[in-house]
């Protein structure tokens, strides 16, 4: 019925089932070498091949997905976790000081380059998984405290919100009672763009060295690696290009499907 | 020949019937009134006499505009046919106009689309236009933007949109409801003048009988996608033959308060007016010198921000067990008035006192609890993600949630005559008219002394208006409540109130019993107000109304 929201799902949930595989089964060792066998092309034992150490590919881009998904979705909580609330407070109290000052520090983010400010955060902070997710969770922040105060500035106008102040409920009950559940929906769908966001920062970031740190898999580092030899093995560097761009291709699917699917009122009430 | 002729059209939508066997015939220079409530399928019949009927929809019948067909028409041929044969003007003006472009350019824009016109000509006919409709070439040059319009004018200029290319038909769908009474009185004005000296017909869609008595010499009732009865406008309101035109023009014809009821009240000294020049000391809500001003932009960069007085000395009492009106147009400042009242805003001077302690945004649950409000919009005053029993049961949060809370719900609920059954359910699977009766039984959940009714039954359809208008008086009977009545509809405050105020420009203008207020206004305003409001003519009165059935 909904093509994009099946496609997205089925390879959005593709990626979160190969991670979630490999914490107790993956073809190969991801992190064994075996000198002996490298560069092999894509066969009936390794599937996708291996890599320049003989690496497993189809091994490395399992225990790759759980290091991309999991950096991604943190920071989608960090985002969501603390965006959201300073977002419906800069609503509850519109025009105050705190939504100015919420509105300017939303600027000052958005005013830096995200990417090279991440590097910037984790070649500063040292390079690792939990750094990179800090530094991608630090951008999500704003995005998710504009979109719920746009959204929740709407609803403070209707008249059910009303009916619950003429009922003595305060600001900060209302947003939690009638305003967070009527943008849920809303907040889903970003949530979604910005998890495929987030995968794509992530493998910046490991493409430079600053996120997850070997032995640990990543889809970033694997295409750093391969891009040397893709002269000679290119399945080195397309297995793990092809999964960064499905994963990323089916979250942007799922959340435009999302869209549709939760609530078809939202276009209208966006444009 | 009818310039308008349509015969057994029929139209299904999927597997459902929206329109059966409806014929109708329209003269030129005529104006034939379509009246029905809302899903009546009045809008639907006007969409396919433009071939704009929704994707899906199957017609049958015909059509035919001129002696010609258009049922059949290719959308090619009916898109010549929209604006050069028929003009259609839609209810919303605040919708109907596009934002972004200056009211010359889009007048202008369907004669160049249309005509092939040049420019320089197409603004010079969009010219002649606006001043046609009533906006003057020197207060309203052609560059001016819808925002700068009110919503009246916005109004004409769609007017002069659908008129640009002097169609032989003019489809009007709810052209004035929503629109103040002075204005709709203007606009209405405007369209006879236009069938009269153009000589257009006119397809006027509404809801509102009086309206209809006023403009249109026939009449077609549609009910359910039928035409139920069609004959010329004041014999069929004097003897309609059927049932629902019956009901329909009795709820139309809201009573006054009855002369009985008011003598009763005038003896026991019920009614506040009685003792006007004593200070109310035992006044339920007593407003004081209310203020309330707004700071406007500044004009420039170093002069002063002016101020607009929203609320300009508002003085009343309301006592208990009193229904008071408060009336006024859009932009009066009844509004401002109603949240102040509400403790929701602070006022900028005066004071409310609300039995007997001070109102502000700042006030303690108990005081809170005395006052609970019911609003227009059906459709926004409840969160569509919570049931039924916890909406209504909101405004125990004021009074924490009592033992028997739930017979509470229950008992609120068959209160306003809706079923304990409905408590697990949810607001969009409820009408309109059921939508309000829960906003009252929320209201009413907690015994507030005073409930203030926002243009409560505004949005509703006539015979469901009369139902909920008859709840509120029995409700009122039934638990001794006080009622601030609100609303720019003067018909539906003289039947359910005693006593009345008038407001405009944020000041109160007119103060007195509704009775003598509409029987003998005093102020040039309430004078004028008055003269606006739409009635069907007192004589036309039915013999015996059959009571309204239910909806």
């Amino acid at each position: 019925m909904r093509p994009a929201l099946l496609i997205g799902a089925g390879l959005s949930g593709l990626a979160v089932a190969a991670a979630a595989l490999s914490l107790v089964w993956t073809p190969w060792d991801p992190a064994a070498l075996a000198i002996g066998a490298r560069l092999q092309p894509p066969s009936t034992t390794h599937w996708m091949g291996t890599d320049h150490f003989g690496r497993d590919i189809l091994s490395m881009l399992m225990a790759g997905a759980r290091s991309s998904l999991a950096v991604a979705l943190a920071a989608v909580a960090i985002g969501a976790g603390i965006g959201t609330p300073l977002g419906l407070a800069a609503a509850a109290s519109r025009g105050s000081l705190l939504d100015a000052t919420l509105a300017r520090l939303n600027d000052l983010i958005f005013a830096f380059p995200a990417l090279v400010t991440a590097i910037l955060i984790t070649a500063t902070l040292g390079p690792s998984a939990l750094n990179a997710t800090l530094a991608i969770g630090l951008f999500n922040i704003p995005v998710f405290a504009r979109t719920a105060r746009g959204a929740a500035l709407s609803l403070w106008t209707l008249d059910y919100i009303r009916a619950a102040r003429v009922a003595g409920k305060g600001r900060a009950r209302i947003s939690a009672e009638h305003v967070l559940p009527n943008i849920a929906s809303l907040l889903i769908v970003q949530a979604t763009i910005q998890a495929s966001l987030g995968i794509l920062a992530e493998a910046g970031l490991s493409y430079v060295g600053l996120g997850a740190q070997p032995p640990t898999a990543s889809w970033g580092r694997m295409l750093a690696e391969a891009q040397t030899m893709v002269a000679i093995a290119p399945h080195v560097a397309l297995f793990p290009g092809l999964a960064i761009v499905l994963t990323v291709l089916g979250l942007n699917l799922l959340g435009d499907g999302l869209r549709d699917a939760l609530d078809p009122r939202l276009r209208g009430r966006l444009t | 020949m009818s310039l308008l002729a349509i015969e057994h059209l029929g139209v299904s939508i999927g597997t459902t019937e929206v329109l059966r066997d409806v014929s109708l015939r329209l003269q030129a220079g005529e104006i034939l009134g379509l009246v029905g409530e809302s899903g009546s399928g009045k809008s639907m019949t006007a969409l396919a006499v433009m071939g704009l009927l929704p994707e899906g929809a199957q017609a049958s019948g015909s059509v035919r505009l001129a002696g010609r067909e258009i049922t059949t028409l290719a959308e090619r041929e009916l898109c010549r046919l929209r604006g050069a044969g028929v003009g259609m003007i839609f209810q919303e003006p605040m919708t109907a106009l596009n934002p972004l472009m200056t009211i010359g350019d889009q007048v202008a824009e369907t004669l160049i689309v249309h005509r092939g016109l040049a420019r320089s000509e197409a603004r010079r006919i969009a010219r002649d236009r606006l001043d046609r409709v009533g906006l003057p070439a020197p207060r309203f040059p052609l560059t001016l933007y819808p925002h700068e319009l009110s919503g009246g004018q916005r109004q004409r200029v769609a007017i002069a949109l659908a008129i640009a290319l002097r169609p032989q038909l003019l489809i009007a769908d709810e052209p004035t409801t929503a629109l103040d009474v002075t204005t709709q009185a203007e606009v209405l004005a405007l369209l006879r003048d236009l069938v009269r000296e153009e000589g257009m017909a006119l397809l006027l869609i509404t809801h509102d009988l009086a309206v209809t008595a006023k403009m249109a010499a026939r009449v077609a009732v549609m009910q359910d996608g039928r035409i139920v009865e069609e004959g010329p406008t004041e014999a069929l309101f004097r003897a309609p033959a059927r049932p629902y035109t019956r009901a329909l023009l009795a709820a139309a014809r809201l009573a006054p308060l009855s002369d009985a009821y008011l003598d009763q009240g005038k003896a026991a000294g019920a009614f506040s007016w009685q003792k006007a020049s004593k200070p109310d000391a035992d006044a339920l809500l007593r407003v004081e010198d209310a203020r309330r001003s707004y700071r406007l932009p500044r004009p420039s960069l170093f002069a002063a921000a002016p101020e607009l007085h929203a609320v300009d000395g508002v003085s009343f009492s309301l006592r208990a067990g009193e229904s008071l009106g408060l009336v006024g147009e859009s932009g009066c400042g009844k509004s401002t008035l109603t949240r102040a009242i509400l403790g929701l805003d602070p006022l900028s001077g005066g004071r409310i006192a609300l039995a007997g302690a001070p109102v502000s945004p700042r006030m303690p649950p108990a005081q809170r609890a005395a006052v609970q409000v019911v609003f227009q919009d059906p459709y926004g005053s409840f969160d569509p993600r919570q049931t039924v029993a916890r909406l209504i049961a909101e405004p125990f949060h004021l009074t924490g949630r009592p033992p028997d809370a739930e017979a509470r719900i229950d008992a609120a609920l068959s209160d306003v005559g809706l079923s304990p059954e409905d408590r697990d359910r949810y607001i969009h699977e409820f009408s309109g008219g059921q939508r309000q009766r829960l906003a009252i039984a929320r209201a009413l959940i907690i015994r507030p002394r005073l409930i203030v009714l926002d243009e409560a039954v505004s949005a509703l359809d006539v015979r469901v208006r009369a139902q909920v208008l008859s709840l509120l008086a029995r409700l009122q009977a039934d638990h001794g409540l006080s009622y601030l009545f609100i609303s720019h509809d003067l018909s539906v405050v003289r039947a359910v109130t005693t006593r009345c105020l008038v407001m405009q420009a944020g000041r109160i203008v007119e103060e007195g019993p509704t009775a003598d207020l509409f029987t003998a206004p005093r102020h040039p305003y309430t004078r004028r107000l008055l003269a606006a409001t739409p009635r069907l003519p007192e004589t036309w009165s039915t013999l015996d109304p059959a009571p309204a059935t239910s909806a």
